[in-house]
Formats: C-alpha cells, sequence, structure tokens
C-alpha cells in the first residue's frame, strides 16, 4: 500500500507503544502532577515552614537564639553524643562485616537478623530497656544508687539509647558490599606475606570506603536527631540532659517559636548535608 | 559440618567475638531485661494492663492510622516511583535525592513543621477548615505524620522493580491488542508486587513505632489520639515501669513478627527474580 508508514516508523511505533498518544500524555502529566502534589504537601511546606518560622522575627532574631545558653548547651550535648556514638559504632560495624562477610559459619543469617533488630524496634522501646536495666527501680537501680552513678537521666544514658538506635547502620551497608566484593585480594595479600592490619588498610579499606562513609553518615544523622529513645531516658533537664532535637520540644511548648524552629532549622541543615553526600558518594559509586 | 569452613583470612575470633559480644551489651541483654521485666509480672496482671480500655485504644490508633499510612504510601510511593522510573521532567534528579529526606529529617522537627502546616491557621490547614476538615490534634494528623515518615521505605523498595519491568513484554502485550489496565494489572503489577508489599510492611513496622513526629501533631487525648509509645512513656513518667514493659513487650513481639515478614517477603520476591530469569 503506498504511503503507508514506513519500516523505521512501524519499528519506532513498536518499540515506544503508546507514548505519544494523547491518553499516554494525560497520564505522564497526572502522575507528575499527583507526586509533586503529595511531596509538596508531605515534604516541601514542612520544610519551608521550617526555615520561614526561624526567620519570621528576621535573622538577628535568628542568630540571637543561638545566643541562649541552653540551646548552646543542648548543641554542645549532641555534638558529644555523637563524637562518642559514631565512632564505636563505626568499629563495631567494620568488624561484624569482617567476621560476617569473610567467612561462612553456621548462624551467620540469623546474626544478621540480630544487628537488624533495632531498626525494627520502636525508638520509645530502645529507651525503656535501659530505664529497666538502670533506672531506680530497674535490675541494677539500687546497686547504681549506693556507688552513686546515674546513667538515665544523665549523659551516659543518653548516649546508651543512641547507640542502640543507631547501632545497625554502619553494619547494614558494609555487608552487602563486602559479601559482593569478594575475598581474592584479601586472600592474595595474606598469601604474599601481609598481616591482617596491613590487608585490612591496604586491601579492602580503599575498596569500601564510600560504603563506610555512606554508613557513618547515615549513623551521624539518626545519632544527632534521634528524639523518642533520648526522650525517655534524658530527664529533660534544661542545659543538662537535652540534646538538640528535645531542646526543640522544650522551646515549642513554651510558645518559643522562633527559637524552636531555629534550632530545627540546624537540624533539616544537618539532614540537607546527610543528603548531598549521599548523593555525592552514589556518584563516586558509579 | 564445623561451625566455620576454613579460611585463610585472620581476625575471625576477634571481629566475630568483639561484634556478638558488644551485640549482646548494646542490644540483646536490654531486650532481656524488658522480656524478664514483664515476666515478673504474673499472668492476670499482664492481661489487664495490655487489655486496659486505654491502652485498646491507643492499638486501635496505633495500627489502624499505621495501616492507613502504609496504604497510603503504597499508592502514592507507586505513583512517585513510577515517575521518577519512566519520566523526564525537569527537577528529577532534585526530586529523587529529596525522596529520602523524611529518613534523614530528625523526628522532631517533622512533627513540629508538620503540625505548623496542618495548624487551623497553616498554610494547607487552614483551606481545609472551611470544608470541616481538621487534621492537626485529631486522628488525621497521625496518619499525615506517619505517611511522612514512610514515603522512602514504599519508593525505595518500588523503584528497582520497576525499573525491572521489561519493556518489551509491555510493547508485546500492546501489540496484541492489550489495554493500558490489562498492561498494567498483568506485567507491571506481576513484577513490582512483591517490592511493594515490602515496602508496605517496612512503612508499616516503621509507623507503629514512630513516637517523635506524632507527638507534636496528634493532641494526645487518652482513648482519643494517643499512640501505643506515648502510653509507655506516659506510664514510665509515673514510674509504672511493670505496665511500661508489659505495653513495650506487645509492641517488641510485633516487631519481631513485622521482621520476620519482612526477611520472608524479601526471599520471596527474590525468587520471582530469580524465577523470572533475571
Amino acid at each position: 500500500m503506498a504511503g503507508g508508514p514506513s519500516k523505521e516508523m512501524l519499528a519506532e511505533i513498536a518499540s515506544r507503544p503508546g507514548r505519544d498518544t494523547l491518553i499516554s500524555s494525560i497520564v505522564k502529566y497526572v502522575f507528575i502532577l499527583l507526586s509533586l502534589g503529595f511531596l509538596a504537601a508531605l515534604l516541601f511546606a514542612p520544610l519551608a515552614t521550617v526555615f520561614i518560622t526561624a526567620l519570621s522575627k528576621g535573622w538577628e532574631m535568628y542568630f540571637e537564639s543561638f545566643k541562649d545558653e541552653d540551646t548552646l548547651a543542648a548543641i554542645r550535648l549532641t555534638l558529644t553524643v555523637a563524637a562518642i556514638v559514631v565512632p564505636t559504632n563505626t568499629i563495631f560495624g567494620i568488624a561484624a562485616a569482617w567476621a560476617i562477610a569473610k567467612f561462612e559459619f553456621r548462624g551467620k543469617s540469623f546474626l544478621i537478623t540480630l544487628i537488624d533488630l533495632p531498626i525494627a524496634v520502636s525508638p520509645v522501646i530502645s529507651g525503656l530497656v535501659y530505664v529497666l536495666l538502670f533506672g531506680a527501680q530497674g535490675w541494677f537501680g539500687l546497686w547504681l544508687q549506693e556507688h552513686d552513678i546515674s546513667i538515665i537521666f544523665a549523659v551516659p544514658g543518653i548516649v546508651l539509647a543512641t547507640m542502640f538506635v543507631t547501632f545497625p547502620y554502619v553494619a547494614r551497608e558494609l555487608i552487602p558490599l563486602m559479601q559482593q566484593l569478594g575475598n581474592d585480594e584479601e586472600e592474595a595479600a595474606i598469601t604474599l606475606g601481609a598481616g591482617g592490619l596491613m590487608t585490612f588498610f591496604h586491601v579492602t579499606l580503599p575498596k569500601i570506603r564510600w560504603g563506610l562513609v555512606y554508613g557513618v553518615i547515615l549513623c551521624n544523622a539518626r545519632a544527632m536527631g534521634e528524639f523518642g529513645a533520648v526522650s525517655v531516658v534524658s530527664g529533660h533537664v534544661r542545659g543538662l540532659t537535652t540534646t538538640m532535637p528535645l531542646h526543640v520540644e522544650i522551646l515549642y511548648n513554651e510558645y518559643n517559636f522562633v527559637g524552636s524552629f531555629a534550632v530545627a532549622s540546624l537540624l533539616t541543615l544537618l539532614a540537607v548535608l546527610t543528603l548531598i553526600i549521599k548523593s555525592l558518594v552514589e556518584m563516586k559509586r558509579k | 559440618m564445623s561451625f566455620r569452613q576454613p579460611s585463610i583470612l585472620p581476625g575471625f575470633g576477634l571481629t566475630l567475638g568483639f561484634s556478638t559480644f558488644f551485640l549482646s551489651a548494646i542490644v540483646l541483654v536490654p531486650l532481656a531485661a524488658l522480656v524478664m521485666k514483664t515476666a515478673t509480672m504474673g499472668w492476670s496482671d499482664f492481661v489487664r494492663v495490655v487489655t486496659d480500655a486505654r491502652a485498646l485504644a491507643s492499638y486501635r490508633l496505633s495500627f489502624g492510622a499505621s495501616i492507613l499510612a502504609a496504604t497510603l504510601n503504597s499508592v502514592f510511593g507507586f505513583i512517585i516511583a513510577w515517575t521518577l522510573v519512566r519520566y523526564e521532567f525537569p527537577g528529577r534528579k532534585l526530586i529523587d535525592a529529596l525522596i529520602d529526606m523524611p529518613f534523614a529529617l530528625p523526628t522532631a522537627v517533622s512533627g513540629i513543621a508538620l503540625t505548623a502546616v496542618f495548624a487551623e491557621n497553616g498554610w494547607i490547614g487552614q483551606h481545609l477548615a472551611p470544608f470541616g476538615i481538621k487534621v492537626a490534634y485529631t486522628w488525621i494528623g497521625v496518619v499525615v505524620a506517619l505517611t511522612l515518615i514512610g514515603l522512602p521505605f514504599v519508593v525505595r523498595s518500588v523503584q528497582p522493580a520497576i525499573a525491572e519491568v521489561q519493556r518489551d513484554l509491555e510493547d508485546a502485550a500492546e501489540t496484541l491488542g492489550a489495554g493500558r489496565l490489562t498492561i498494567f494489572r498483568r506485567i507491571v503489577l506481576p513484577t513490582v508486587f512483591p517490592a511493594l508489599a515490602t515496602g508496605f510492611t517496612l512503612a508499616f513496622a516503621r509507623a507503629v513505632g514512630e513516637y517523635g513526629s506524632v507527638i507534636f501533631i496528634a493532641g494526645n487525648l487518652p482513648m482519643r489520639t494517643e499512640i501505643t509509645p506515648l502510653l509507655i512513656v506516659i506510664k514510665l513518667e509515673q514510674f509504672d515501669y511493670k505496665g511500661a514493659a508489659a505495653l513495650g513487650f506487645i509492641m517488641l513481639t510485633m516487631s519481631f513478627v513485622m521482621l520476620l515478614s519482612i526477611n520472608l517477603l524479601q526471599a520471596w520476591s527474590r525468587r520471582r527474580m530469580v524465577a523470572a530469569g533475571r
């Protein structure tokens, strides 16, 4: 039939079914609009609110909120807790990943499930378990009192609860990565006479460094932002046992919205920074 | 079979010993303390605490709102994942990166921000108020907060599955005369369904335990807008350790069930991938 569609056109239509029809463009725009609308209401509007409320009385008031002694103490405490928790969980993550990825042993998948456990547990329970252990009526409560050691309603409790919540992040990132990379290069290094530590630092670490960075920043974001678990063990002593997220709550309940959202804006910036580093790491990996 | 297969790599004893010790100290012993505390109360006390009217009302809200939020997330998460995988539009990469925001954002921040947006004088709340819809300080607010928290789990589960859908199968179906809905039902959905189910369960599990973002927007009225984790905190504040432990035990059991279902779902979806020859 003369004038019919050419072979190329037929191939083109067959490989892109319906792409140029009216309905498919309607579907496309409806999908994009629904996606953007949903995200705008639930995510973009709240994010914008944080900064707009924090700056609602001007930049001067915004910076003024960070001169408050209790706010500064909350920032210091959050940094301190993260400085203890993140390195500890990183060392654990590397050790667990080495044992799990490099060796075959019985009960391995059970061990992985146990490591994942804190992610499935409610943050409130992560705090509760430490209160039951170390609280005034807890298993070790009396002993701790006699020896004048406070864990609950004090900084050690906050560190422990945060450690529980952020426990799996580095390990989860490293285990699949190291399993996928295999053992060949490490075995070669050992055969050639390298020691265990030398093999790790010169062979394994360079291969896993981006995965490690990724796990560490996720762990850090969760450690600095944890609310539920820390709220249960902190006792909310202003300027002493309030981390930044808890301080946000205190200021909010005192109707100090500028101060509350100002601290919240710092935490939001931390989240944004985390996502930027995450995107960079993903680009590096490809 | 011996405990482990031989390997020339060093450090097995050290790394396994350290990680199991640390795991026990930080996670397992404390969780055991919760179980033991619950065991010290008699069976009748336990039943009384966990079937108390206020506790039952809190389960209804926690589980009901979580199921609703996970369902909303499955619908919109699928739409968002499909849009991000299949369509090209300006800002797609940025949106894709921002999907993880609820995961990185501290829950207290999302809590106060959502409350500000959905309160009666908030950006969205003021447009809903004339229709008599109140979001903040009602159960709807709880659903909204839980939906935000669960969104990344569904999108991130479904995205790779949508990328796996074989375009040539869709093409073949279309040339054989299948309509859009048939293609969706017979080709897209079977490939994506296991991932969608995993995402739903992950979002649900996260939502049931969520505390920080909910307590700001919920209003926290006993029997009406009080979630189970909040009830645990209230019992702790009254130094009712046993009551808190009993409710915690119920939630912990739920978490185990969830974790088990997630593992089974993931195994199922892997098997389907293999069966499909990919």
